[in-house]
């Protein structure tokens, strides 16, 4: 064929106008076709979906902030039938709910306390920040006994008994005495459910089952009511001490399992490298296993935190005041009893019992993408 | 010669390494530690509490099973008065614990699998909503969503005068603060005959099932069983219900004086623990479920896909058995977390084990040792029980490697 002679039929010389793009893929239309209207069930959901929210989103919206009581003295202002929830209720019963009956002059002891936790908190949950031994060992240490001088009065402090303590101030305490106290005897039982030793194993083996087997509101009438009977004449602990018995033994068993997991993943081979460089066990496991066991944990850890602090609310039933617990209290005060006060109440302590637990759940999420070293498929 | 002998046998070794350092010899003490420790504090333990129990004059034993309870319980599925036995209210507790547990576990499955799948849904909409669905119900205790159902939203219902009842008019459903009421069945004469038709119906549904897939298995022909499964279920009894002669009648529930009668009704009590034991435990159900599905790698549906199976055989066949094997150990702790949590229903008042025993038996009689002692023990032995029956199911299903 001759190319060369051909005459070219038609050039484009001009750029043609551009084309709009498909509706069905950009812009609102097309982000709704594709996650709202995609098939024809999709379409039946969306409706659904939609008329339910519509059902039950407005009305909690009015009752929440449109048909509120934002301010007011006493039931009068909430007792109007129609009224929403009844904030005044919170704001003039706000410092109850954090300190309970904690003497008002003495507050900052507890506001200190809090600011001391912060302090320790804040770098050991920020991975990048050094000297995480020193940080822990003030978490675990030298804050418990800090706040112990400064919330009970020690040292010549004016004493505040712990009848007196509650809302949320009970609510961290027990959380995190719970905590503090159950990591060690975790570990230990974690430790004694591996060991070769068999009594030391069938031990654990039973404690760590059995209160895993109960449910927490038994243990807390066992350590409230039978606690009692087994000690000696003479010695009695506070109410508040005898839940956080049951608690941290019962969280114990808890943390031991997590623990566990954590000792299961750690490689025969690095047991071996402890024992062949002549360690002893305490030596190996504080220096080689512990470490890579307990930053793999991390998240589980969190998580029986959460589990912890939620459970928390159960001292309540044996006549602790905690941030549920006095919010339930005040409930029934003749000055603010009201149709809409129960509600607004619970959800009060919802809200705050979220906060914590959410964050507390994104931070383990969080830890949790970063641990992951990307060997998993 | 000494290098030699220390590296060759252990009896050598044991001579020579001192007792101290002999990691066997350390053990027996350490062990033996132990059960000293042990025994000492379960002694120290039983000597103070019959000193104190002789001191405040509290009976010891099991003997006030056979005495007369003398209080009222409000719901009960056996026959219970106040002249029943504290053993007879022991039961009625139980009972009622596996009651609420059983119907919550079955709502909760329900619901936990229905926004598992939800949060993995293609669409906007239903996914956000399962999100926050999940995100706000586990953050919040469990016993703060019994209170809020209990007295924030079933207590402050209007009662059955208030809500507009009129006097002796019978109603259909209705919802007051004395509970959920609903028409009650009342069966009559020859009315079992419709409950054997169920079982019939039931079994020939099984026996299909297992023909079908005989069949299937030999010749590749498939059979709509569940459809056939389904109609015989529901036909059966119907014809059986029309052949008899109608022998069920509906009792209504309706206003007389301040109080309702007749009908059958869900106390409030029942109905605030179930709703926020099944909602609860389905959020966490639901992350269950979801990790379960991720779980199953991508190549497994493609694989499915690739051999010509539509969607919803894909999930059925090839999806969800797999997924299955992640689901059920963690779906079983969080099956005994329900049965446990039921035993908040003491802050409520519905009359469950731990309210009946460990509460007002436990005021009425003092033994604190004996009644809570076997109030942990009946939940030790659900736990024990239900994990090892889910054990054997997981076991069923595991992957079976060469």
């Amino acid at each position: 064929m001759d190319y060369n002679t051909k005459t070219i039929a038609y050039v484009r010389t001009q750029e043609s106008p551009r084309m709009a793009p498909p509706v069905a893929t950009g812009g609102v239309v097309g982000w709704l076709k594709e996650n709202l209207f995609a098939t024809p069930r999709d379409t039946i959901l969306t409706i659904v979906t939609f008329l339910f929210l519509l059902w039950i989103v407005p009305p909690i919206i009015d009752w929440a902030f449109i048909s509120a009581v934002w301010t007011g003295e006493g039931r009068e202002a909430c007792i109007a039938p129609g009224t929403g929830a009844c904030w005044a209720f919170v704001e003039a019963k706000f410092g109850q709910f954090i300190y309970g009956r904690y003497p008002i002059d003495e507050r900052w002891r507890v506001n200190l306390s809090g600011l001391l936790l912060i302090a320790g908190l804040v770098p050991i949950a920020i991975p990048s920040v050094p000297y995480k031994r020193e940080n822990a060992l003030y978490l675990l240490v030298v804050f418990p006994v800090l706040a112990f001088i400064l919330l009970t009065g020690q040292l010549g402090l004016e004493p505040v008994e712990t009848a007196l303590w509650g809302g949320l101030l009970v609510t961290l305490v027990v959380a995190i005495v719970g905590i503090v106290v159950s990591f060690p005897l975790g570990i230990l039982l974690a430790l004694g459910r591996r060991s070769e030793m068999p009594i030391v194993k069938m031990f654990s083996v039973i404690f760590i089952e059995f209160w895993r087997g109960v449910p927490l509101i038994t243990v807390l009438f066992m350590s409230s009511v039978m606690l009692p009977l087994f000690l000696p004449d003479g010695v009695t602990f506070d109410k508040l001490l005898r839940a956080l018995i049951g608690v941290a033994l019962f969280s114990s068993a808890y943390m031991a399992e997590v623990i566990r997991g954590g000792l299961q993943a750690i490689p025969k081979g690095q047991y071996e490298a402890a024992n062949a460089m002549a360690l002893t066990f305490w030596q190996g496991t504080r220096l080689v296993i512990m470490p890579q066991a307990l930053k793999l944990v991390i998240p589980g850890i969190v998580n029986t935190f959460i589990g912890l602090f939620k459970d928390t609310s159960l001292v309540l039933i044996i006549g602790l005041f905690d941030l549920l617990g006095i919010v339930q209290q005040n409930m029934n005060d003749q000055n603010w009893i009201s149709p809409a006060t129960p509600a607004t109440g619970f959800v009060f302590a919802a809200f705050v019992f979220f906060i914590f637990c959410f964050s507390m759940s994104r931070y383990s999420a969080y830890m949790e993408r970063r641990l992951d070293t990307g060997h998993k498929r | 010669m000494a290098h030699q002998e220390g590296v060759s046998a252990d009896a050598g070794d044991s001579e020579r390494v001192s007792l101290m350092n002999d990691p066997k010899a350390r053990g027996l003490v350490f062990q033996a530690l132990l059960i000293i420790a042990v025994i000492y504090l379960v002694y120290s333990g039983v000597t103070n509490a019959i000193d104190n129990l002789a001191r405040a004059g509290i009976a010891s034993g099991f003997g006030f099973f056979g005495e007369r309870a003398g209080f009222d319980i409000g719901q009960s599925f056996i026959p219970y008065t106040n002249d029943s036995t504290y053993l007879r209210a022991f039961f009625v507790g139980l009972l009622n614990t596996m009651v609420v547990a059983i119907i919550g576990i079955f709502f909760a499955t329900m619901i936990g699998f229905i926004v598992g799948l939800a949060r993995l849904s293609k669409n906007y909409l239903v996914q956000k909503f399962a999100t926050v669905y999940v995100e706000t119900l586990r953050n919040i205790p469990l016993l703060l969503q019994l209170l809020f159902w209990y007295k924030a939203v079933l207590s402050i219902l209007p009662s059955p005068r208030a809500g507009g009842l009129e006097p002796g008019v019978e109603v259909v459903f209705n919802l007051n603060n004395r509970g959920l009421y609903m028409p009650r069945i009342v069966p009559e004469g020859g009315a079992q005959l419709i409950l054997y038709a169920f079982i019939v119906a039931v079994v020939g549904w099984i026996l299909i099932g297992r023909w079908a897939k005989k069949r299937q298995m030999a010749t590749g022909q498939q059979f709509p069983v569940f459809l056939t499964g389904l109609g015989l279920v529901i036909f059966l009894p119907l014809i059986a219900f029309l052949v008899t002669g109608m022998p069920l009648s509906l009792e209504y529930a309706s206003l007389q004086g301040f109080n309702m009668v007749g009908g059958w009704v869900i106390q409030p009590e029942f109905m605030a623990l179930l709703l926020g034991l099944s909602l609860y435990t389905a959020s966490f159900i639901a992350e269950i479920v979801r990790a379960g599905i991720l779980a199953v790698s991508h190549g497994q549906s493609e694989a499915a896909f690739a051999l010509g199976l539509r969607p919803n055989l894909t999930s059925r066949l090839v999806v969800v058995p797999q997924a299955m094997r992640v689901i059920i150990p963690p779906l079983t702790s969080q099956y005994l977390n329900l049965t446990k949590n039921s035993s908040l229903a003491v802050a409520i008042g519905y009359p469950d084990l731990v309210s009946i025993f460990g509460g007002t038996v436990l005021n009425q009689t003092g033994q604190a040792v004996e009644v809570i002692s076997i109030t942990m023990l009946v939940y030790l032995t659900l736990s024990l029980l239900t994990s090892a029956f889910m054990n054997w199911f997981n076991s069923s299903v595991a992957l079976v490697e060469r």
